[in-house]
């Protein structure tokens, strides 16, 4: 099987519009979440979320892209633009058939269904945009970034709920992998901070009012964020022989269904999916270091996902640190695997840990080193990323440093 | 209008837990009637509809909400505390 390797990155979300700028808040522990600024606040109970300040379309966009483009679609091309600019990739002849692009997100163009039911509903009025439909599908911000980047091989979108993101990457390493493909641009996009993206989430009760704080004893539920993040995954010996400065190799993935409820997690399921990665990267449990946590702050996954992590880790359980950076930047949903890599790959680059922030009490079923509030300095030399989804699919992928 | 506001809460969580009306006793926990979290939810949201109020529950937090869930009963005093507080 071919290697894989992670040549470029690049993100949008609530704490930062670059990779750097998301690494120095990592490591300062800063929160990006606070009251929305969205339309109709007053109508909703919950009114917080991570959420991207200062957004400037104006300038950064053609009038024709605004016009194509929803939220989720302008937060991935923009993350895409810095990924393959980092990569030093250009998609010319053969390496352009040869190239996709596979992203995750869960409700792709929520923000233009909103606003064009506003328009027919709430408004009345009896026509919409011309673009409406080219403009919220789930594939957009996939099709975009093809388009703009000449990429003629294979390219898909992939909804999994929370999950997207960990699925889309997995696909993207399995087929370079394989020979599918030889360079993938992945990752996930998300952008469902609006009235009726909310609204939804508001009627399953398990939304904080007031932060989101993963395995704390007095945690009370999740806090939506929205971004997105692209990385470019190559074949290892393309960018070998290119001499493309490589940030980290990926080495395992592994997928799982609970089968078992809508809504609420199993501890079986997750933990099958954390061993199946390990097998499949070829690791010995006591090689991680670092586990990125879906870690959402609800009652439920906290302590499902600590109990799979300590049975799948066994005594090695209390030496990995594990945090979840939702805490920070919110959940970004179909979008939140490939935020949450970006706390993988500083912890593999940097050796910085990025920590739980918001954490208050210990909580006896989430006994783990959860690296509470402040950023740790280690070196690590394997780390996961978990992604447990509603429906109870989950996908667990590991990476290397090289 | 107390049994009235009974009776309603008891129909809506007999609808929920697929039982007889005649089933449902004050004296019933959720639990034992068959009824799981995204059915506590639901049964939330139709108690919210038909009485026109809001009830205060988060599913991470059952124990901290001040609407007592622990029994039919407890959720029929409850209802008729928030409808008491609607009407005032």
């Amino acid at each position: 099987m071919r290697r894989v390797v992670i040549t470029g990155a690049g993100t949008i979300n609530a704490l930062g519009q670059t990779v750097s700028q998301t690494y120095e808040a990592f490591a300062q522990g800063r929160c990006g979440i606070g009251i929305l600024d969205i339309q109709d606040l007053e109508r909703l109970s919950i009114r917080i979320g991570g959420q991207v300040r200062d957004w400037p379309t104006e300038g950064v966009f053609n009038r024709q892209e605004i016009a194509l483009y929803d939220r989720f679609t302008q937060f991935a091309v923009q993350a895409a633009h810095q990924a393959v600019a980092a990569s030093g990739l250009i998609f010319e002849d053969q390496l352009s058939l040869t190239s996709g692009v596979v992203l995750g997100t869960a409700g792709g163009g929520v923000n233009t269904w909103d606003e064009n039911y506003r328009t027919v509903y709430e408004e009345g009025k009896n026509r919409v945009h011309p673009f409406v439909v080219p403009k919220l599908m789930n594939n957009a911000a996939a099709s975009h970034i093809s388009m703009e980047y000449n990429l003629r091989g294979p390219s898909f979108t992939v909804a999994t709920a929370c999950a997207s993101s960990n699925h889309a990457m997995g696909q993207a390493f399995n087929m370079i992998r394989h020979g599918m493909a030889q360079v993938m641009l992945t990752g996930g996009s998300e952008a469902m901070l609006c009235f009726g993206g909310i609204k939804a989430w508001e009627g399953l009760r398990v939304m904080s009012r007031d932060a989101c704080r993963p395995f704390s004893a007095n945690r009370n539920g999740m806090v939506q964020g929205e971004g997105a993040a692209v990385f470019v995954f190559e074949e290892y010996e393309h960018a070998r022989a290119r001499g493309a400065e490589i940030l980290a190799e990926v080495i395992g993935f592994a997928m799982t269904s609970d089968a078992a409820d809508i809504v609420m997690p199993s501890a079986q399921g997750a933990e099958r999916a954390i061993t199946g990665c390990l097998k499949d990267a070829g690791l010995n449990r006591e090689d991680v270091g670092y586990i990125n946590a879906h870690g959402t702050g609800t009652a439920a996954n906290d302590k499902t996902e600590c109990a799979a992590v300590a049975h799948a880790f066994g005594g090695h359980a209390d030496r990995l640190m594990i945090s979840s950076t939702k805490s920070m930047h919110g959940h970004l949903i179909g979008g939140t695997g490939a935020v949450e890599l970006l706390a993988c790959l500083m912890a593999l680059r940097e050796g910085v840990i990025a920590p739980t922030i918001g954490y208050e009490e210990a909580d006896p079923e989430c006994a783990l080193d959860v690296v509470p509030n402040v950023a740790r300095q280690a070196q690590v030399d394997v780390v996961m990323s978990n992604a447990f989804a509603f429906g109870g699919l989950n996908a667990v992928i590991a990476l290397r440093r090289v | 209008m107390a049994s009235e506001i009974a009776r309603r809460v008891m129909e809506i969580i007999a609808e929920q837990a697929l039982l007889d009306l005649s089933d449902v006793t004050p004296e019933a926990t959720l639990e034992s009637l068959g009824i799981d979290s995204l059915g506590l939810v639901e049964s939330i949201f139709a108690i919210e509809e038909a009485f026109d109020v809001s009830v205060p529950f988060n599913a991470n937090e059952p124990g901290k909400s001040s609407f007592d869930i622990s029994s039919v009963g407890a959720i029929i005093a409850a209802v008729e505390t928030l409808v008491d507080q609607s009407q005032t």
